[in-house]
C-alpha cells in the first residue's frame, strides 16, 4: 500500500530538497542511536565479553534452546488447547438453544475481559487450595493461555462462521444435512480457512503471551535469556536484544504465513484426484 | 469475601494504579502512535523505515521482555532516573514500556484507517495547495481517527488488561496484590480471584461500552 496520493509527486526542486531532508532525517536519527550507542558503552555493554557468550555452544544449549523449548511447548500446548475450546464455545454460541447459547456468552466474555496474568497467578497459586495439589508453571500457564485465548478464538471463529453467505446453511439443510453435520462439515471448514490470518495474527499473540510465564518462575525463553545468560554474564542489555530477535523473527514469519494465506489468487490450485 | 472487605483499602489503592497506568499510558500511546502514522506515511524514505522498523519490532516482542527491558535495562543498568522516589520511578519505567509497546498497535490501527479515507479527500486538499503536513493534519487523519474508534477502544481495553504486567518493573498494580492477597488467605481463592476479575470487568465493560457508542457516532457516513 503506498500512501503517494497524500503528496505531490515532487518536482526537480522538490527532489532535492526531500533528498537534503531525508539525509537529515537520517543524521538526526544516527544521532539517536548514537546516543544510546554511548550511554550503553559507558556501562560496558558493548564489551566483547558481554557479546561473545552469546555465540558459545555451550550458553545455546544451557540457556537459549532450553528456553526456546519452554517458550514452544507452552505456546504450542496454548494453541491446541485454545484451538479446542475455541472451536467448541464459537459452536456453543452459535447454538439455537439459549441455554447454551448464554452460558457460552457469560463465560467467553468472562474470560476475555480477565487479565492473563490473574488468570495464571489463579491456577499457580490458588490450585493448593482448591484442588489439593500444587499445579506446575507450566500447567498454570498453559491454563490461562488456554482460557484467554480460546475466548478470543471463539470469537474469531464465530465471526467467521457468521460472515458466511446464508446459503451455505440453507443449501447443507436442503441436502438433508442435521445442525451438527452442518455446522461440522459446511460452516466451520470455511470459517477457518477465511479466518485463517485472523487465527495466526492470535497465535502471535499466543506466543508472546507465553513469556509471562516467568513470572511464576515457568522455564521459558525470556527467563533463561534475562535471568539465566544475564546473571551469569551481566549483559542484560546483548541478552535482551538477542532474545527479542528470536521473537521477532519468529513472529514475522507466523505474519508472513498469515500474510500469503490471505492474499487471494495464490492458493496453489488443488491436486488432480488421483486415476485409478 | 473477608480477605477482600479487610484489604479493601489496599486493593483499591491497586487498582487506582492500575488506572492511572493505563490512563498516561494511552495519552502517551495515542500521541507517539499517531507520530508513528505520519512517519509511515511521509514522503521521505528514511522517516518511513525508522517507523516501519520500530513498529515491526516492538510489535513482535512480548510485553514483558519489553518491561523487563525498561526496567532492568533502562533503569538498573542504564541508570535512568526519572524521579528520586523509588514508586515514582518505577512507574515512569513503566509508562515508558507500555507507551512503547502500545503506540506501535496506535500506528497500525491508524494506518489502517487512512486506508479507508477516499482518494478524492487528499486529492482535494492538495488541489487547494495544502502540503504533506497540513493535508495529513487537516484532511486525512482526523477522518482516518473516527473511522479507528472501535480498534482503539480494543487497544485500550488490552492496554488495561496488559498493566498487570508492569509488576515485573515493580509497580504495586492490582496482579501484584492480588498474588500477595492469594497467597495469604489461601482458603478464599475464587472470591479473590473474581474480585479482581470483577475489578477489571468494572474497568473494561463502559469503556467497550462507550467506545462502540462513540464509534457509531463519529462514524463518517458516505
Amino acid at each position: 500500500m503506498t500512501y503517494a496520493n497524500l503528496y505531490e509527486v515532487a518536482g526537480p526542486r522538490g527532489v532535492r530538497r526531500n533528498r537534503v531532508l531525508t539525509g537529515v532525517v537520517a543524521l538526526v536519527l544516527l544521532a539517536l542511536a548514537y546516543v544510546v550507542y554511548v550511554r550503553f558503552e559507558e556501562k560496558e555493554q558493548w564489551a566483547a565479553a558481554k557479546w561473545a557468550p552469546l555465540l558459545r555452544a555451550d550458553v545455546w544449549a544451557t540457556f537459549i534452546l532450553p528456553g526456546l523449548a519452554g517458550t514452544l511447548a507452552a505456546a504450542v500446548a496454548g494453541v491446541v488447547l485454545a484451538g479446542i475450546f475455541g472451536l467448541v464455545f464459537a459452536t456453543a454460541r452459535l447454538s439455537e438453544h439459549a441455554w447454551v447459547r448464554v452460558p457460552a456468552a457469560v463465560v467467553v466474555e468472562f474470560f476475555r475481559s480477565v487479565p492473563l496474568l490473574l488468570l495464571i497467578f489463579f491456577a499457580f497459586f490458588g490450585s493448593y487450595a482448591l484442588i489439593g495439589v500444587n499445579v506446575s508453571a507450566f500447567a498454570a500457564v498453559v491454563f490461562g493461555l488456554t482460557l484467554y485465548n480460546g475466548s478470543v478464538i471463539a470469537e474469531i471463529v464465530r465471526a467467521g462462521v457468521l460472515s458466511l453467505p446464508r446459503g451455505q446453511r440453507e443449501a447443507a439443510y436442503a441436502v438433508g444435512m442435521r445442525k451438527g453435520q452442518v455446522m461440522r462439515l459446511v460452516l466451520l471448514p470455511q470459517a477457518l480457512k477465511t479466518m485463517l490470518p485472523a487465527l495466526i495474527s492470535q497465535f502471535v499473540v499466543l506466543l508472546k503471551d507465553s513469556a509471562l510465564g516467568l513470572i511464576v518462575g515457568y522455564d521459558e525463553l525470556v527467563d533463561r535469556g534475562l535471568n539465566g545468560i544475564a546473571a551469569n554474564f551481566s549483559n542484560v542489555i546483548p541478552a535482551a536484544i538477542l532474545i527479542a530477535a528470536i521473537f521477532i523473527v519468529i513472529n514475522m514469519a507466523l505474519d508472513r504465513l498469515a500474510h500469503r494465506l490471505s492474499r487471494p489468487g495464490t492458493r496453489r490450485p488443488a491436486k488432480p484426484a488421483l486415476a485409478v | 469475601m473477608d480477605a477482600l472487605l479487610t484489604e479493601g483499602g489496599t486493593v483499591l489503592a491497586a487498582f487506582w494504579m492500575t488506572v492511572r497506568l493505563t490512563a498516561v499510558s494511552a495519552l502517551g500511546s495515542l500521541v507517539l502512535g499517531t507520530l508513528l502514522t505520519a512517519m509511515r506515511v511521509a514522503p521521505l524514505g528514511s522517516l518511513r523505515a525508522a517507523a516501519t522498523a520500530y513498529v515491526t519490532v516492538a510489535r513482535n516482542t512480548p510485553l514483558t521482555l519489553v518491561l523487563l527491558f525498561t526496567g532492568l535495562g533502562l533503569g538498573a543498568n542504564l541508570g535512568l532516573e526519572l524521579s528520586d522516589d523509588i514508586a515514582t520511578n518505577n512507574f515512569w519505567l513503566a509508562v515508558i514500556g507500555l507507551t512503547a509497546y502500545t503506540s506501535a498497535f496506535v500506528c497500525e490501527a491508524l494506518r489502517s484507517g487512512l486506508n479507508t479515507v477516499p482518494v478524492g479527500q487528499a486529492e482535494a486538499a492538495r488541489s487547494l495547495g495544502l502540503g504533506f503536513v497540513r493535508t495529513l493534519a487537516l484532511i486525512t487523519l482526523p477522518q482516518a481517527f473516527r473511522a479507528v474508534v472501535a480498534p482503539l477502544g480494543s487497544i485500550l481495553i488490552a492496554l488495561t488488561k496488559n498493566t498487570t504486567i508492569a509488576l515485573v518493573v515493580g509497580v504495586a498494580e492490582a496482579s501484584v496484590r492480588m498474588r500477595e492477597l492469594v497467597e495469604t488467605y489461601g482458603d478464599q481463592v475464587i472470591e479473590i480471584f473474581l474480585g479482581f476479575a470483577a475489578g477489571f470487568v468494572l474497568l473494561c465493560l463502559p469503556m467497550g461500552l462507550a467506545f462502540g457508542w462513540l464509534s457509531k457516532r463519529m462514524a463518517v457516513t458516505r
